[in-house]
């Protein structure tokens, strides 16, 4: 036996670490194109956040004549009324993905709400839900939101309220299905026998547990929802004028395009490079917490 | 075969009763309407007496219930009612809205079936290589591929493809004007960006789901058995994988023709085709609800249909789902 041990303290076996640094090292491991989605992402938001900061020209202001070519002055141009195009494309990150955020929290907190309800009641209340989401999804998402529009409008509110509703239906689906596995463990009987309330039993015994699916599920939500709000702005029916948004942007500049200028590529191109940036995110995020082989 | 014939019975009666409540739906909408409506659609013919007489004539003195027995009735008969376009005018001469959809519905399958006829194998073909070869260079390029094609706008593509197409190499024109008279290889010819544009993102999704289910199945412990056994690579895909690669594989093509319904909506207000997509957009914004709801049932019927055979193939392709205990 060596004779250097002392009866002092040992040094612990298992080193405990914490939260950040768990974190980093997971980071660390991880693939390329994780990587290259969280700086796309790390960059969107800073565009967002700091637009006024950054964009050369307000976002309505008119500055030169119609499509003018891109020069040193206009980085990338204007826009046919004669407002500088980076400066709403700058402008328009800041509303196409705040208004995206604001539908995909709102469209989860009710779906995952109903889906957890339905999930932990059960019985007639699961029936009537499963079948009232069932109907709205049977209707394709764009057409019903197509539908809804013209009946109501396209204001921005409705816009918000229309696309969270038919896309918590999603999220209801997911929710049920992954908390009915957590429902009908014995922990859960246990906290019903104890006589905890319903919104204890959702939130404190369920939702912890089924907080991995539910977060890739917010990623995929996302793209889906920022995807058909920039659909339905590119239609017209989305984000009304003059607030600058991708969408409507390419709709607008859309007769460059026949004499060969890329211009109305780029608002287009910046929903497909943040749609893909998320998509690795979130893929890497589901290979980690489900151990997916292949 | 009773067994079969029975299921896809049941599966087809649910869903003619998920058509109805979704029609109900639809309808709905209808009473949703501002009261001022009336007097946007006459523009400026609406005097009080025109009014009257308009709302009479779209049935809104009566009550909802009847309005939808009337309208559900007309449909079983093909008459889907009378558009909303030129209501005000002193000619009164509002169009049925069967005539306005039909040419353009069959413009619309036009597109459709000839972007399935080639999608449909090559995403086939690819998907089933990509699950064969996984993990290698041509894998990992084509998934990086289609995963921007998906995860693109399809009017990003589609403009793309103008791009390359119309402005640089001159192959195709920028408009797909078609109308009845066109002939079959004119219209191929004036169809094809568009049905590139969305063969592109159907391929893509296509290929993605059926390397996903092979390589799921590929990874069941009767194929690591037959291949532990010794059989050829060849014999193991013909004969262990394939017969029961063929449900994924089926409601993954049933539920991408779904997809097309709704993704020809934007390729047709890109490319300014004649189709039930583009009607139905200019509808909305004209505000035509005749036309919206007539449309919007006919893409819920073809959704309800195409999901209704992925879920009839996938039950009869699995024997225990076909009799259950």
């Amino acid at each position: 036996m060596s004779n250097t041990t002392t009866t002092a303290e040992h040094q612990p076996i298992i080193v405990r670490r914490s939260f950040w640094q768990l974190a980093w090292r997971e980071l660390r491991r991880a693939p390329p194109t994780a990587w290259f989605g969280m700086i796309v992402i790390a960059l969107y938001i800073f565009a967002a956040v700091f637009a006024p900061w950054i964009a050369p020209y307000s976002e309505t202001e008119l500055v030169g004549g119609a499509y003018e070519p891109w020069s040193a002055q206009f980085l990338l141009g204007t826009d046919q009324l004669g407002r500088d195009f980076l400066s709403r494309l700058i402008y328009a990150s800041r509303n196409t993905i705040g208004i995206a955020v604001l539908t995909t929290a709102i469209s989860f907190t009710l779906g995952g709400l109903l889906g957890l309800l339905s999930a932990v009641l059960g019985g007639w209340v699961d029936q009537i839900l499963g079948r009232g989401v069932d109907v709205l999804m049977a209707i394709p998402q764009l057409i019903f939101a197509l539908v809804l529009l013209s009946i109501v409008g396209a204001s921005l509110i409705n816009l918000v309220l229309i696309i969270a509703v038919l896309d918590s239906t999603r999220v209801y689906r997911l929710t049920r299905a992954v908390a009915m596995n957590v429902v009908v463990m014995d922990f859960v009987e246990a906290a019903k026998l104890q006589g905890e309330k319903i919104h204890w039993i959702m939130t404190r015994e369920v939702l912890p547990n089924i907080l991995p699916p539910l977060t890739a599920e917010f990623g995929l939500r996302f793209c889906f929802v920022f995807l058909t709000i920039s659909a339905l702005s590119f239609l017209g029916l989305g984000i009304q004028p003059p607030t600058a948004d991708w969408g409507s942007m390419v709709k607008e500049n859309a007769t460059l395009i026949n004499y060969g200028n890329i211009t109305p590529l780029l608002p287009a191109g910046a929903i497909a490079l943040l749609t893909v940036a998320v998509n690795f995110v979130v893929d890497w995020f589901l290979h980690k917490t489900s151990g997916l082989k292949g | 075969m009773n067994a079969i014939v029975r299921t896809i019975l049941q599966r087809l009666g649910l869903g003619v009763v998920t058509l109805f409540v979704v029609s109900m739906i639809i309808s709905l909408a209808m009473a949703m309407l501002p009261s001022d409506f009336a007097q946007s659609i006459l523009g400026q013919a609406a005097t009080p007496d025109t009014v009257k007489a308009f709302r009479e004539e779209i049935g809104l003195d009566r009550s909802p219930v009847i309005r939808y027995v009337d309208w559900v009735g007309g449909i079983v008969t093909g008459d889907f009612g009378m558009s909303f376009a030129g209501a005000g005018s002193l000619s009164g001469n509002r169009r049925p809205v069967i005539d306005l959809i039909q040419p353009r519905l069959m413009n619309t399958l036009f597109l459709a079936s000839m972007t399935a006829i080639v999608a449909v194998p090559l995403a086939l073909v690819l998907g089933m290589l990509a699950a064969l070869y996984r993990n290698s260079l041509f894998d990992r390029t084509v998934n990086v591929v289609t995963l921007t094609a998906v995860s693109s706008p399809e009017f990003f593509l589609a403009y793309v493809l103008m791009v390359f197409f119309v402005s640089q190499w001159h192959i195709f024109p920028s408009l797909a004007k078609v109308d009845a008279n066109t002939a079959f290889f004119e219209r191929v010819y004036r169809c094809a960006l568009p049905s590139l544009t969305l063969l592109l993102i159907i391929v893509a999704q296509m290929m993605r789901m059926t390397r996903a289910a092979i390589i799921n199945l590929l990874s069941s412990p009767y194929i690591e058995m037959a291949r532990l056994k010794g059989i050829a690579p060849r014999q193991i895909i013909f004969r262990h994988a394939l017969p029961n690669a063929w449900a994924p594989i089926a409601n993954v093509i049933a539920l991408n023709l779904a997809y097309l319904v709704v993704g020809v909506v934007i390729v047709e207000a890109v490319f300014v085709y004649p189709g039930i997509g583009k009607l139905m957009v200019d509808s909305v914004q004209r505000k035509d609800l005749p036309v919206v709801q007539g449309c919007a049932l006919i893409f819920a019927a073809t959704y309800i249909l195409l999901n209704l055979a992925a879920d009839i193939v996938s039950i009869v392709t699995n024997p225990r789902l076909l009799h259950p205990r």
